[in-house]
Order: structure tokens, then C-alpha cells, then sequence
């Protein structure tokens, strides 16, 4: 198996309601990634790339249609689909063409537009849910998610407002990146007096609805040092899936997600998670899965999340900097490129490259994570320089 | 912020407006999806039981789950399921949500009933194991995690061998 760099990253504006095809998004995220290590498609060896629910684009085998945009014509094209955790299980499938030793160079990209399904792509996730016994009385996925914070806030007696802690902060760390959808500051307040969509959670408790796309360039170790002087290294895979009878779990903590963590931490020789890591972007499509994706990444003792926030640790200057791009809540949520924003993240701290956001003292080690299909699979991935 | 500035495409936003005023091209498509879906032996039984009122959960003699949905193979020990168990028609809310929002994202109109999601252990069943219901009869502000709750079947006449044979759990 050979060691695996990330050597350039790109994505486009998140948006909502972009002009742009979903195959256009892709071009766009896939050229910046390019143009920012300097090669050319015909450098790239082989495309992973990655969308979530074909139904919000109403293209059927929406991987095919896109590998266009993606560099993927008569190459060695390969589409994953894990729902919300396609923006990282996709890295794991890049590393996956270049770990092997198959090729030298993989464009990973990721893209979703969620404006296409009128009158909201909401109603597209009906069908997610078993037919049979859970269909017939009209899931919304909000339900789910609902219930998953409720349950979590109740274990451990975190309330409304410290879950609106994580929405503010990571809404306002947003502001200061280039292709975030936000350009307002929100309070706890805020979050709080808007409207409720599903109690316990609050409109400002959820990510925007958004379009983009997001890519990277994979190396590996025999090519990367020729690319570039400052290649990111992939340290750690690790992915696990629950069972899809997601009302037997224990929805307060996110089981998939401490197991996929430690496949990856145990790849990358890392015992003491909380000690090591320097930056997390944990999924975060609503306030509370911050929280609850730490515990489950083992960054943070089950119960003592919100003490920990409240104290700083997690601030972008913190003992583990989280979601220092804004993450879901505070740059956008399109699907899977949302994931892969993450790994784009982690690339541009890692070398130094984040500007407003970047994390003090060289950071040397950083994780992403993300986090999908019926609640029940994460993918997690270390990068170190 | 590094050379990003440069990689970043400009994106263009369009509001609900310009949709609404028809400045979008906009098409539909209505797709005639039918499906006979096969429910399968353990569901088919789950199904059946529910229409004679009657809630029925599978057992695993290896792990000793009792198991709701029923299932003919445990996913745990990977071997098929021995007994079939009769459970409870009451159990206590797990977690629970009051819904704004329909499946489709629209609102909840002044004066309507939120739907009432809420995951709910079934006594006879092993512990945790949740089924996805509604609540009723119940204001929302009085609901709570732990509470215990009954099964409100349809009429006998009116039931047709689905999930929805429960209209909903009520606090008893």
C-alpha cells in the first residue's frame, strides 16, 4: 500500500440557486483543483467522485451524467453514494485508486445542487425511509433529526440554548470564508427566535439548502514531492455503517461513528485522539451533530461537550480548533461537496493556506468526518503534514 | 486566504421571486411510480397481526433479542430468528419530535395538528428496541421522554393489514 497526498484543492461558491448545471459545478470545482497544483486533466490517471440522492436532480444514475464535468470522459471513472457521508467516503475511494498502486494521480469531486427538486428538495428524502413501516406516515428526514437531538440534549441535560452555541459560532467562523452562502452574523438569540421547524430544532438550528461542488487531487508519495513542496498527507481511513432499524439504536451517541474513528486513528498510530488532533471538522448539518460527532470522533468525553465549547476549547484558537471553515452551518450544505469541503479545509490549514480562519501554531493533524443515509454511516478521514 | 480568491467561481443566486414570476426555465415531470412491493415473510406476519390487533415481535434464541420490526434473520448473530413473540400494544416514548413541517416541507397551517413523531419501546420487546409511531391525544407541551403510551387502533372494519391499523399512542 503506498502513501497517499492531497496536492491541490478547489470548489466553487456555495450558493443557492446556482445558475450552474450540476455538471458546470463540477467543471468549475475540478479546473480550481487542477489550476491550484498546476497539472492538466491529462495528469489525472483516474476520477472518484461523489453526489448524494440522484431524485434532487431528476437524472437517474446522476454519476454517469456528471463525469463529464468531472474530468471523467474515457478515464477510469468511479461514482460512491452514501448519502451524506459521500463528501469524505469519496476521499476514501480516491485513496482507495492511488493506495493501491493502480494509478499515480486521482481527481476526487464531489457536487450536489439541491435547488432543482421544486418545491423543496425536503420531500425527496420520503423515500429514504422503509417502505412499509415507516413510509406510510409521512417521515420528513427533519423527524429523525428531531428526535436524535432531543434524546441527546435529554442524556446528558444540554439544552436549546447550548446547542445554539455551536450554530452561532460556526455561522460567524463561516463569514470569513471566501465561498461561504453567509455574509450575516447570528446570535444564540437569533437561533433561538426563529422558527420552529421540528422541536426541538429551530430553522437557524439546520444548514442552509445549497449548491456546489468541491475537488481535490490525490497523489501518491512517488509523484506528490514532485507536484508540490507542501503535499498533505492522508494518514487515516476508517468508514462503518449501523443498521438501517435506526428507532433500535440509542440515538444519544453515533456508534458508526466512534468505530469508523478508530479505524482511522488506529491507521494513522494515533492512541490519544483528544491529545493529538489539532483540527476536526466534524459533520455538522445541525448544531447538535457538531457535538455529538466529537464524542463520537473521541475528541471529547461523552457529557462534557458543551462545557468544553463553552470554555473555548473548540474555538478556532482552542485546544482542537472545530469546524474552523464554518462547516455545514456556517458555509453551506450541498450534500456531498459538503463532506468534501471538509478534507478541501483540513488541506488548506494543514499547509498554512486558510487565511481568517487559518488555526495557530502550525497545526499538524487534523480530521473530517461525515455522516449519512438513515443516520447510520460515517466516513472519517486523518490528513497530517 | 492563500491564492483561493482565484479558484473560486462566481456563483449567482436566483430568489423564489424570479422563479415565481417565470424568469426560470421550469419543467415537470410526473413519473407514474408504482411498485408491489413484496413486504417478505417477517413483515408480511407483522402485518397481518397488526390487522387482528395484535402487535408480533421475532425472537433470536442466540442473542435473545426480542425483535420489532420483526425480522426472519438476526443481523447481529446472522442466523435465521426462532419464535415468534406477541409483545404489547403499550410502551414508553424513547424521543420524540412536535413537527411544523410536513413530509413535503410545507407548514403546518394556524390550526392544524403538528404531526407528532416519537420512537416508542414497546413493552414485551427488548429494551430499546423502538418503532417509529405518532402520538395523539396528547397536547405537545405535555409530552416527555419516559412517558408511557398506548397503541389507538382503527376499527377493525376500517383496518387493512398496514402500520397505519395504529392511528397513534396516547399517554395511559
Amino acid at each position: 500500500m503506498r502513501d497517499v497526498a492531497v496536492v491541490g484543492a478547489g470548489m466553487t461558491n456555495f450558493v443557492r440557486r446556482a445558475l450552474e448545471t450540476p455538471k458546470e459545478l463540477s467543471y468549475e470545482a475540478t479546473k480550481n483543483a487542477l489550476d491550484s497544483c498546476g497539472l492538466q486533466l491529462d495528469d489525472i490517471e483516474s476520477i472518484a467522485h461523489g453526489s448524494a440522492p440522484d431524485a434532487f436532480d431528476g437524472i437517474h444514475q446522476k454519476g454517469e451524467y456528471l463525469a463529464d464535468g468531472c474530468g471523467g470522459f474515457n478515464k477510469p471513472t468511479m461514482r460512491v453514494y452514501v448519502g451524506g457521508a459521500t463528501g469524505v467516503h469519496s476521499l476514501i475511494h480516491g485513496w482507495y485508486h492511488v493506495a493501491s498502486g493502480h494509478f499515480d494521480t486521482c481527481v476526487v469531486v464531489c457536487e450536489e445542487k439541491m435547488s432543482s427538486a421544486m418545491p423543496h428538495a425536503q420531500a425527496f428524502f420520503k423515500t429514504i425511509f422503509d417502505h412499509t413501516t415507516e413510509r406510510p406516515l409521512d417521515p420528513t428526514l427533519l423527524w429523525i433529526f428531531a428526535m436524535e437531538m432531543k434524546r441527546y440534549m435529554e442524556t446528558y441535560g444540554y439544552t436549546k440554548e447550548d446547542m445554539a452555541i455551536v450554530a452561532e459560532k460556526n455561522k460567524n467562523q463561516g463569514i470569513k470564508h471566501p465561498a461561504s452562502q453567509f455574509d450575516t452574523e447570528v446570535t444564540v438569540e437569533d437561533v433561538l427566535n426563529s422558527e420552529v421547524m421540528a422541536y426541538p430544532v429551530n430553522r437557524l438550528d439546520v444548514s442552509p439548502v445549497s449548491d456546489g461542488a468541491v475537488a481535490v487531487v490525490l497523489a501518491s508519495d512517488r509523484v506528490a514531492r514532485q507536484i508540490t513542496d507542501q503535499p498533505v498527507w492522508v494518514e487515516g481511513v476508517g468508514w462503518n455503517l449501523d443498521t438501517a432499524y435506526w428507532a433500535t439504536r440509542d440515538l444519544y451517541y453515533p456508534r458508526y461513528c466512534e468505530k469508523a474513528a478508530w479505524m482511522a486513528y488506529d491507521m494513522a498510530g494515533i492512541r490519544n485522539p483528544i491529545e493529538d488532533i489539532d483540527i476536526a471538522e466534524p459533520y455538522d448539518p445541525f448544531d447538535y451533530k457538531a457535538l455529538h460527532h466529537m464524542e463520537g470522533l473521541q475528541l471529547s468525553p461523552k457529557g462534557k461537550t458543551v462545557d468544553l465549547l463553552k470554555d473555548g476549547y473548540f474555538d478556532q484558537d482552542g485546544e482542537i480548533a472545530m469546524c474552523p471553515s464554518g462547516g455545514l452551518m456556517g458555509v453551506g450544505n450541498p450534500i456531498a461537496a459538503a463532506g468534501t469541503m471538509k478534507i478541501a479545509e483540513l488541506f488548506w490549514q494543514l499547509r498554512g493556506e486558510a487565511g481568517e480562519r487559518q488555526v495557530p501554531g502550525s497545526p499538524k493533524l487534523g480530521v473530517a468526518q461525515a455522516w449519512g443515509d438513515l443516520m447510520q454511516v460515517s466516513s472519517v478521514v486523518v490528513m497530517g503534514n | 486566504m492563500g491564492n483561493m480568491e482565484k479558484w473560486v467561481s462566481g456563483g449567482t443566486s436566483v430568489s423564489e421571486k424570479d422563479i415565481k414570476a417565470g424568469d426560470i426555465f421550469h419543467t415537470f415531470d410526473s413519473l407514474d411510480c408504482e411498485y408491489t412491493w413484496d413486504c417478505g415473510k417477517a413483515i408480511g406476519k407483522y402485518l397481518s397481526e397488526l390487522k387482528k390487533g395484535n402487535i408480533i415481535a421475532k425472537k433470536c434464541n442466540e442473542c435473545g433479542r426480542i425483535m420489532l420490526p420483526p425480522r426472519m434473520f438476526c443481523e447481529l448473530c446472522f442466523r435465521p430468528t426462532d419464535d415468534w413473540v406477541y409483545v404489547e400494544d403499550t410502551g414508553i416514548i424513547n424521543t420524540f419530535s412536535i413537527c411544523n413541517v410536513h413530509w413535503d416541507a410545507s407548514r403546518v397551517e394556524e390550526g392544524e395538528d403538528p404531526p407528532l413523531p416519537a420512537v416508542i419501546e414497546i413493552n414485551g420487546a427488548t429494551k430499546g428496541m423502538g418503532i417509529l409511531h405518532l402520538l395523539g391525544e396528547v397536547k405537545p407541551e405535555d409530552i416527555k421522554i419516559g412517558m408511557k403510551v398506548k397503541a389507538v387502533w382503527k376499527p377493525e372494519e376500517e383496518r387493512t393489514g398496514a402500520i397505519t391499523d395504529i392511528k397513534y399512542f396516547k399517554p395511559y
